[in-house]
């Protein structure tokens, strides 16, 4: 299954053989951007966009020196990964600021790519940073397009304007010049999708832009677009001068590849994704995570922001005492469930760890696992839990009972544990620190 | 920023020389390498994941070989003939009656509209349709789906937003069996494939119609964006994990994307059928799919 092998594996398959330190080969490189080209092209990044890439990559990549701590793969990727990060710009999530409000947002993009729930999204993260938008229903053709955008005006309690379906351009002025006379700081112009070649609703979008000179114009695209990204964002740029991108349902599992090719293509900067179907679910686009993305490596930097964000620093430093001191005990075990809890749905956090998501299945992290184990851990006796060598099969029976759990259950736990615990007898003599650093060293 | 001007350019050169160079080669020219690189450039272009495209120009090699093939022109007629039979083994079969038919897709692909359109193409062959509004979370999807079963005079079973989709399908179910309705069809709101959850409520909602009303054939109808690249072979895989997916239905082809992704489905899933194609607003936009002209597409 090489769709699904990530890059890491497969380069450090092609060094393996590979155990000289030194500079990297040009052989080592044509053979490594190979997989790299290939990786691009699965992650839906233009053929093109990958075939320059790589080019210029591999000029970089020749001579290179290859860091003491790395392999030669590892080193590729970081090249790679560097370069990618670099194309793809810093993280840019502020928008600008008409001097002469109100400011004037307008969306535009093809069909389904969610820009009336972006609207809504905007308009609802610039109320909280104190700003006064105002929604524009200017999709005179979807049914119930207006409806929707004004469900999500009232969502992110927001306000709204619409003035039926006949003429956009107009809809546009006259929202601008309701927003002036009561106020509003911000205009979001919701416009109807359109493809790139209909030229009559290409122009459309050209007249709008004339008649309300919007400071942002953002260019909203589907995570999932193919190859056909490229023509997509050139063509709206080359009409409409756009000043931004907004990637939408970063959510899914797709690698994302149209984040390089429409920022190689437009030279704009990527502002904002969409993670999800909350109102709230809006956030800064991160160069970095997503070439990691890109390139098949999960998304391990939300993970680590994920887990940070939410884990008890002064609970975990505990259990980190007790595993140092080898006093690891039940008691520590409830506390990592809980704090693995905290960070939200499993599954979620699964899905973002490299090559995990494939391997695997919703049963093999099963929440309502957690919870009985935690329910179990909770019907035992302090002194159990500290001390688990005291739970005997009498005990264990108790145990079952008072959890709502069977003897197989608790028994399970209790094997977790005994294997959880010499786990970490052998990451306090440095043998899981060596095996993470070979796996992990990105 | 240097560099994206010159790759800017490069792609405007690039792609100029490239379609200069396939008129040269596809006009008698001897096949090389550059022959081969510039099918690759075609074939990943239209979405064809790398993996299937290096097995089609293996395969093509091959038969090239055998056949003792010297022109570029008998090769490329050669290539697309490869390609039809791959596609023509999945071609969808007559409906029959009682039909339901569950639409499913991620966000954002097109269902409700394609709903739309599959409403009055049954209408126009005097069916009785009931549609059932299952979609209970995107804002104003039912006034959406409204506007549709309007248009082909179909029977609306609605739920309000946020109602469970469950109920509403079984109140359509019991609506299309006292109306003796021949096609029920059911719109369920956009879900990401990965969202375990979603994917979850998705199956309960596909077991009341197997329960409800067993007499009915049967159809689970996929609605997969033609402008999506690879994520569509995990679309595809993961709703058919969860309702086992009978038929497939592409949206947005009147622009130039040409959804080649369809070769790798139909080879993986031999069962399913490619039912659709949506190339454009109006309801006679929705054409049954043909092999034949979707491949002449791709090299046009």
């Amino acid at each position: 299954m090489g769709l699904f092998e990530s890059l890491g594996e497969r380069l450090n398959h092609i060094f393996s053989k590979l155990t000289k330190r030194g500079k990297l080969t040009e052989l080592e490189i044509k053979q490594a951007m190979r997989e790299v080209r290939i990786a691009l092209l699965e992650a839906d990044v233009n053929f093109l966009v990958a075939k320059d890439f790589v080019s210029k990559v591999s000029e970089k990549a020749v001579g290179e020196q290859i860091l003491n701590s790395l392999t030669p793969g590892q080193q590729v990727i970081k090249i790679v990964r560097d370069e990618l990060v670099n194309l793809m710009g810093g993280t840019q999530s502020k928008l600008e600021v008409s001097p002469k409000p109100p400011t004037v947002i307008m969306m535009c993009g093809l069909q389904g790519a969610g820009k009336t729930t972006m609207a809504g999204k905007l308009g609802f993260m610039l109320k909280k940073q104190g700003k006064k938008p105002m929604l524009v229903a200017c999709d005179i053709y979807r049914p119930a397009a207006i409806n929707q955008l004004k469900i999500g005006a009232s969502n992110a309690g927001v306000d709204f304007f619409e003035k039926g379906t006949i003429n956009p351009v107009k809809i546009a002025e006259q929202a601008v010049e309701q927003a002036k006379r009561m106020g509003n700081d911000t205009v979001i112009i919701d416009t109807a999708g359109r493809l790139q070649i209909n030229e009559e609703l290409m122009k459309e979008l050209e007249n709008i832009k004339k008649a309300v000179n919007p400071t942002e114009i953002l260019l909203t695209i589907d995570a999932m677009t193919g190859q056909e990204s490229v023509n997509v964002a050139k063509e709206f740029n080359d009409r409409l001068d756009i000043t931004g991108v907004i990637v939408t349902k970063l959510d899914g599992d797709t690698r994302g590849g149209v984040a390089l090719s429409v920022k190689a293509v437009t030279g704009k900067p990527i502002k904002f994704c969409g993670v999800g179907e909350k109102i709230g679910d809006i956030e800064p686009f991160y160069p970095d995570r997503m070439a990691s993305r890109i390139l098949g490596m999960g998304d391990v930097l939300s993970l680590i922001d994920k887990a940070q964000a939410s884990v008890d620093e002064a609970e975990m430093k505990k259990v980190e005492e007790n595993i140092r001191k080898n006093t690891f005990s039940f008691e520590d075990f409830l506390i990592q469930f809980e704090q693995i809890g905290k960070m939200g749905n499993i599954q979620d956090i699964i899905s973002m760890i490299p090559g995990a998501g494939t391997k695997f299945k919703a049963t093999d992290v099963d929440e309502t696992k957690i919870k009985k184990y935690k329910a179990i851990i909770q019907s035992m006796t302090k002194k159990e839990r500290l001390n688990p060598d005291l739970i005997k099969a009498s005990n264990r029976k108790r145990i079952a009972e008072g959890s709502a759990t069977t003897i197989q259950d608790v028994n399970a736990l209790i094997k977790q544990f005994e294997q959880t615990k010499q786990m970490m007898k052998n990451m306090n003599s440095g043998k899981l620190q060596k095996m993470l650093g070979r796996n992990f060293k990105f | 920023m240097g560099f994206f001007s010159r790759l800017v350019n490069g792609l405007k050169n690039t792609k100029k020389s490239f379609s200069e160079k396939f008129k040269y080669i596809f006009t008698g020219n001897e096949i090389d390498e550059d022959f081969f690189e510039e099918l690759e450039y075609i074939l990943i272009s239209a979405d064809i994941g790398t993996e299937t495209v290096s097995e089609i120009l293996d395969r093509l090699k091959a038969e090239i070989k055998q056949k003792k093939l010297k022109k570029t022109e008998d090769s490329k007629e050669l290539l697309k003939n490869i390609m039809k039979d791959i596609l023509n083994e999945n071609v969808a079969e007559e409906f029959e009656y009682p039909l339901a038919i569950m639409v499913v897709g991620v966000n954002g692909v097109g269902k409700t509209t394609t709903i739309g359109k599959i409403a009055q193409k049954f209408a126009s062959k005097k069916k009785k349709v009931v549609i059932a509004g299952a979609d209970t979370f995107r804002a104003a999807a039912g006034d959406q789906l409204k506007v549709w079963a309007d248009r082909a005079k179909a029977k609306y079973v609605a739920g309000e937003q946020g109602a469970d989709a469950s109920a509403v399908v079984f109140d359509a179910i019991s609506s299309a069996k006292a109306r003796e309705a021949d096609v029920i069809l059911i719109d369920t709101a956009g879900r990401l494939h990965n969202k375990i959850n979603l994917m979850e409520e998705l199956k309960k909602i596909g077991k009341v119609v197997s329960r409800e009303y067993p007499e009915a054939h049967y159809h689970k109808l996929i609605v997969v964006d033609g402008t999506t690249g690879q994520n569509s072979i995990s679309q595809v895989s993961l709703f058919n994990e969860a309702v086992g997916l009978t038929d497939i239905c592409v949206t947005k082809l009147d622009g130039t994307s040409k959804a080649g992704f369809l070769i790798e489905l139909v080879s993986k899933y031999p069962d399913m059928a490619i039912r659709y194609i949506g190339v454009g607003e109006s309801a006679d936009d929705l054409l049954d799919f043909d092999a034949s002209d979707f491949v002449d597409a791709i090299f046009e």
